[in-house]
């Protein structure tokens, strides 16, 4: 996937978030150096693209009361991963899920699924959710809580050159 | 999912939220556009996020990007570090800024971060170094796929 020149100088006046006026796309553009029109083409073709997956507000999930999260692990066949991780992906209370390598023998688990809920037991209901959608294809589990952060670095896209 | 605490907040600006979680118009007016959905007034809506986004409610409003799409590596990592080294080996780990992010978690692997490079062969040769500078494994649980993720939280 390549950015050109003007790609990149796109997520750069906009990787901050989009300014509160009334014609954002207009002020990012004069930005960029181009004009509105050829920005709006652009948004389009990278959203197309993947390089933007939406253009939205995030809500701040701690405000909002999902104080709890727990980073559920799995030990899914890996004929069904597929299948079943895009199923698991699709709840309404995962935030990331994602296939990854096992590390045999200490980590048989290759199926990682990010839960958040208002308080440990409703994570780990939530989990016994995610258990029975994955039934027999699944031979172990886990979930990790975090009990410290270590850092938190926002991290910055950098365009390379 | 519906989020309790979002009773703090009122209608209008929980209906903006939900609306906003969504995509927002690529067009020359589009506080304009998502205002008159919503049967409110554009300047309204614009002051509704400012507050919103200065109480910290919103984290960020605009693009996300697709990190691997831009460029780049990352990879999640794993270390099992005894007890009595942990704050050593938090030290080496976190001082590299390469580590965007790092968690201690109730496991046996007990310290889980991002690293975020230009290349793989960078991620491969932080591990390294942070592994003969530990004397502790790293283990590398890169991204083998992605599932996309339906998760939107109700205000």
């Amino acid at each position: 996937m390549s950015l050109d020149s003007i790609d990149r100088a796109i997520v750069a006046q906009t990787q901050a978030g989009l300014p509160l006026v009334p014609d954002p796309y207009a002020r990012i553009a004069r930005l960029v150096g181009i004009d509105e029109a050829a920005l709006h083409a652009r948004l389009h073709d990278l959203q197309a693209r993947g390089v933007i997956r939406r253009i939205a507000a995030a809500p701040n999930h701690y405000a909002l009361g999902l104080t709890e999260n727990g980073m559920s692990v799995w030990d899914v066949e890996d004929a069904r991963v597929a299948r079943l991780g895009a199923r698991v992906g699709a709840l309404d209370f995962v935030s990331h899920c994602y296939e990854r390598p096992r590390a045999l023998p200490e980590w048989p688990y290759n199926l990682f699924a990010m839960i958040h809920g208002t308080s440990r037991a409703e994570v780990e209901e939530k989990r016994a959710q995610i258990g029975h959608l994955l039934g027999p294809a699944c031979r172990g589990r886990d979930i990790l809580y975090s009990t410290r952060i270590l850092k938190k670095t926002g991290l910055r896209l950098r365009p390379k050159e | 999912m519906t989020a309790p605490g979002a009773e703090r907040l009122g209608t209008t600006d929980r209906r903006i939220l939900n609306r906003l979680q969504e995509g927002f118009p690529i067009s020359p007016r589009p506080f304009l556009d998502v205002a008159e959905e919503l049967g409110l007034a554009e300047d309204d809506l614009i002051s509704r996020l400012e507050r919103m986004r200065a109480a910290r409610l919103i984290t960020r409003f605009g693009p996300f990007f697709d990190a691997a799409a831009m460029g780049g590596a990352f990879c999640l990592c794993a270390m099992a570090v005894p007890a009595d080294e942990f704050e050593a080996v938090l030290t080496k780990v976190n001082e590299r800024p390469e580590v965007a992010h790092n968690y201690e978690r109730g496991h046996r692997l007990n310290m889980w971060f991002v690293l975020a490079t230009e290349t793989e062969e960078e991620i491969e040769a932080v591990a390294g170094s942070l592994e003969r500078e530990t004397g502790h494994r790293v283990r590398r649980f890169p991204k083998l796929r992605e599932f996309y993720v339906g998760f939107r939280v109700m205000a």
